[in-house]
């Protein structure tokens, strides 16, 4: 019988919880690198047993970790992520030039095709990619080098490279987002990126056409229809059906456009979630309601998913890199919070059970459908 | 024979235990006795200094004979204590965060 793996990465280590196709009873593998924090863990879509994760400390770096038995055993492989050539300064939050500087692997993407090829969206943002199963990783420089590069600031949480998306019919074309400096696209492997920002708003940047800037916080692509991307922006839903060339606003009746998570059903390529949450001062749901948003027409008209969640005192987040679809029949969708908690639906979001309520802060949940 | 003592979240990634006996050829410095530690287990490349640089990561701390040597130069020669196996030379997390 099929099942399904879910990678979870916290503040304090990394979990691993499956269950068979039904989706109903949990087991619970962890924590693998206890104390550390684990900001991503994901699986090859090539070789599910191939899983990577990436562990960090404020005290001793960063660390990357490959698994070849679906993470029951694990190996540090390399960790040297050097800046091609003069790493050059990028905006600090006052404005002022800052030197670029390494500080951690956000998300690591494997390639749909190769286990040893993988992606790693850092902070200060980047992009490097290794071919070897993690052990050497190089810069594509050509992102960081793009000549708005100098006037990108970071968010809240750093300037993170946290989004990557590589087109699974054009192997040449890949989407990235960094917070914040937006969206961009290469359509040549990586050699050279444009930014693909227009029709984006936000009020911090008075100028409309502003290339870059913007705080996006995660984009989602269907796989069958990968010029169709979904993003979450700081404030706003958004959407193209251009790859990126041009955005509008898919927010609709959201009760509140803020938020970090979004992702795209299995099969139904219209159909969106998100998890509104209250501003950007108040990083938690609104009234307390955990509430994930479901729209069943590529955006717009969005319907509130509640059964089985918290509808009163409820005040966690729900972080960027954490939630994910599996791809069984009955699409399931799974998230994890803040508070620890991570919520499964094996019936594409009407109704939630809680898989495990007591971890430490979820940073990313990934699924893996198994055979 | 040098000592050195590492911090526990090392240990895990090092596949070792706490204490590790290390030979290491003169003169003995922190930059040698880090040489022979990375050489010998390379998953700790990274964790106690730059690569590049081989600057020692902001919150890593090394002691030893109940001194800081912190930011002693790498190229000072370790005390005659740790050189002769007598006291470890501690690699400590420093204590932060809250």
């Amino acid at each position: 019988m099929s099942g399904v793996r879910l990678l979870v990465g916290t503040r304090k280590g990394a979990f691993v919880l499956t269950a068979d196709g039904r989706r109903t009873k949990w087991s619970v593998d962890g924590p693998h690198f206890p104390g550390w924090e684990i900001y991503h863990v994901k699986g090859s879509p090539a070789d599910p047993d191939r899983l990577y994760a990436s562990q960090s400390s404020g005290w001793f770096g960063q660390l990357i970790q490959r698994s070849d038995d679906g993470g029951k055993s694990w190996e540090a492989v390399g960790n040297e992520f050097t800046y091609e050539g003069e790493a050059g300064t990028h905006q600090w939050y006052d404005g002022t030039p800052h030197p670029w500087e390494f500080k951690r692997v956000w998300h690591l993407e494997p390639s749909p095709g190769d286990p040893d090829t993988v992606w790693a969206g850092v902070e200060d943002a980047a992009l490097f990619r290794s071919t070897d199963g993690g052990t050497t990783w190089q810069e594509l420089s050509g992102l960081r080098g793009h000549g708005s590069g100098p006037s990108w600031a970071p968010g809240a949480g750093g300037m993170c490279l946290h989004t990557i998306l590589p087109d699974p019919v054009d192997s040449a074309r890949m989407f990235i987002a960094i917070s914040a400096a937006g969206a961009f696209r290469t359509d040549d492997g990586g050699e050279t990126w444009k930014p693909i920002n227009r029709g984006l708003r936000s009020e911090h940047i008075p100028d409309p056409e502003a290339e870059v800037g913007h705080c996006v916080h995660r984009l989602a692509m269907h796989p069958s229809r990968p010029e169709v991307l979904f993003m979450q922006k700081h404030w706003d839903v958004m959407r193209t059906d251009d790859a990126g060339d041009n955005w509008r606003e898919v927010s609709g009746n959201l009760p509140t456009d803020f938020g970090f998570a979004i992702d795209v059903h299995a099969h139904e390529p219209d159909t969106v979630y998100v998890v509104p949450i209250k501003s950007d001062a108040e990083h938690f749901p609104l009234d307390g309601k955990l509430r994930v948003y479901r729209s069943r027409t590529g955006g717009e008209e969005w319907e509130p998913l509640t059964k089985g969640l918290p509808q009163s005192d409820c005040y966690v987040n729900v972080l960027r890199d954490a939630m994910s679809v599996d791809t069984l029949d009955a699409c399931g969708i799974y998230f994890g919070t803040t508070g620890g908690q991570v919520y499964a639906s094996a019936d594409a979001g009407d109704s939630w059970t809680t898989v495990v309520r007591d971890l430490p802060a979820v940073l990313s949940v990934e699924a893996q459908t198994l055979p | 024979m040098i000592r050195v003592v590492l911090p526990r979240p090392l240990c895990a990634v090092a596949g070792a235990e706490r204490e590790l006996v290390l030979e290491v050829a003169e003169p003995v410095t922190q930059r040698t006795v880090l040489d022979a530690l990375e050489a010998r287990y390379p998953t700790l490349r990274g964790t106690i200094r730059d690569h590049v640089t081989k600057e020692r990561r902001p919150f890593v701390r090394f002691f030893a004979c109940a001194r800081d040597l912190s930011h002693e130069p790498p190229d000072t020669p370790l005390p005659e204590q740790v050189v002769h196996g007598d006291e470890p030379f501690l690699v400590v997390g420093a204590t932060a965060g809250g």
